[in-house]
């Protein structure tokens, strides 16, 4: 699995591999590992299936019970606490690495990750799963403050498409999810256009770095 | 006086054939005998004052208290039996603290209102259980702004621009209803709720009392405190001077 997730002003973007393999078979290719919590809070999943999907969905419970009796959106904060109590005080018997990432209207977009153990960081951009690996210097060379949402979104599937690349249990498709206040927004690259992700608008992208560094 | 319930006011799960449950009044007659607490919302904060009935002349000033805080935002002034009142403050800040574990977030004052009321109302359910014989009222300030609620003894909460209950409850009222609480700052507050809780106090029943008061507004951070000293001694002695001029208007 490869998940990642960036924080842009005004949202954030998600994205994750889509197989699951039960050792070197891949029991299911077009999986989908980002599952929403709330209307404008999605998780990226990685670890056991049963697990990931057992947690999200009594937050999901908890988070709409929750938010029904405060009568507004809930915080994408709230939501990353309610995934780490769980995992941390179940931590002998999950196997979950889970990556939150929402828009609220308090605190804007938002990425939290919480890896095996339970602990909860609050990071500009986070990666997970086994293909993360992988990806770790590319993404630092990368990465830059103050991205737009098309070049995080960008960003994203560049980066998973080369994991998915080295990862023998990252593939498929590439699923991405844009939150921002205007709405969700979620797309699906498949097949060759993977490998092109890899080369992907590298001008564009260069193109906007050289831009700011001229601006200053 | 109120009516007798022969019969059907001997548990707190009985109904009377007009609907009333007798034991829960009883309970809230508790409250009306104990001394007056008033709550405002001011523009800017609530302000909480408490009329300290001192039974006797060897009580140290300042103990006793009848306003506690919750948890920062938060803060609880009690009317009625203090043993139940405690117990209400514990259950009040348990519910806060775990709210903030389970949450991540401050628990936002309807909700913390919401629960107190929850609690007050679970022991008016069972046979084994009596009703609190205590009315708290809470002032606190979220995201919301500054907010007031009342919870009594029968477990309903109410949200007020100004509230009192205990003995000089209707007196009080009247006071409260008299000023434009949205123009007015805590401050100012601070002034009134003094002055309405000597002038509600009876010389002739009771014995002498003490004043407790607390806010929490934009002065204090947001956050939930005791008024500053010398506010406080200036409000009392405005209070005192107040008393006194509308005895020589006589």
């Amino acid at each position: 699995t490869t998940i990642m997730a960036v924080q842009f002003d005004g949202g954030v973007v998600l994205g994750a591999d889509s197989r699951t393999s039960t050792g070197s078979y891949v029991a299911n290719r077009v999986s989908d590992k980002i599952v929403p919590i709330h209307d404008f809070i999605w998780t990226c999943r990685s670890g056991s299936a049963a697990d990931t999907q057992a947690v999200a969905d009594y937050v999901k419970y908890y988070v709409d019970a929750h938010s029904m009796e405060l009568g507004r959106l809930p915080r994408v904060r709230t939501v990353a606490n309610l995934m780490r109590k769980i995992c941390y005080n179940n931590k002998d018997n999950l196997m979950a690495g889970l990556i939150v990432g929402g828009w609220d209207p308090y605190e804007g977009g938002q990425v939290y990750e919480i890896p095996l153990g339970g602990t909860i960081m609050r990071q500009k951009f986070a990666l997970g799963g086994s293909g993360s690996s992988y990806i770790y210097g590319l993404v630092d060379s990368y990465y830059r403050e103050g991205m737009t949402r098309e070049e995080c979104e960008i960003f994203v599937k560049k980066s998973i498409s080369h994991a998915m690349a080295r990862d023998g249990s990252s593939g498929g498709v590439i699923r991405i999810t844009t939150i921002q206040s205007t709405g969700v927004q979620r797309q699906c690259i498949l097949g060759s256009d993977v490998c092109m992700a890899m080369r992907w608008n590298h001008d564009y992208f260069y193109h906007g770095l050289n831009q700011r560094l001229k601006d200053g | 006086m109120s009516t007798i319930g022969t019969g059907y006011d001997l548990s707190v799960t009985t109904f009377s054939p007009d609907g009333r449950v007798f034991q829960i009044e009883y309970a809230t007659k508790a409250v009306d005998n104990s001394g007056t607490v008033i709550g405002v919302r001011c523009k800017d904060g609530v302000v909480l004052g408490v009329e300290k009935l001192i039974s006797s002349k060897m009580l140290l000033e300042g103990s006793n208290r009848r306003i506690h805080a919750i948890n920062r935002h938060a803060g609880m002034a009690l009317a009625g039996l203090a043993a139940d009142g405690r117990q209400i403050v514990t259950r009040a800040r348990t519910e806060a603290a775990n709210y903030l574990s389970f949450y991540g977030e401050d628990v936002p004052i309807k909700e913390l209102s919401n629960r107190v009321a929850h609690y007050s109302h679970l022991c008016t359910l069972y046979w084994w259980l009596r009703p609190f014989g205590s009315s708290s009222i809470i002032g606190g300030y979220d995201m919301d702004g500054p907010q007031l609620y009342t919870i009594d003894p029968s477990g309903v909460a109410y949200r007020y621009y100004g509230a009192a209950i205990g003995k000089g409850r209707q007196a009080a009222k009247t006071e409260i209803e008299k000023l434009r609480l949205a123009q007015m700052t805590c401050r100012e507050g601070v002034m009134a709720v003094a002055k309405i809780i000597y002038g509600v106090h009876d010389e002739a029943k009771d014995k002498s009392f003490e004043l407790e008061m607390s806010w929490v507004c934009d002065e204090s951070n947001r956050e939930h405190q005791r008024i500053p000293t010398d506010l406080l001694m200036e409000a009392k002695a405005m209070a005192r001077d107040a008393q006194e001029d509308d005895l020589d208007a006589f």
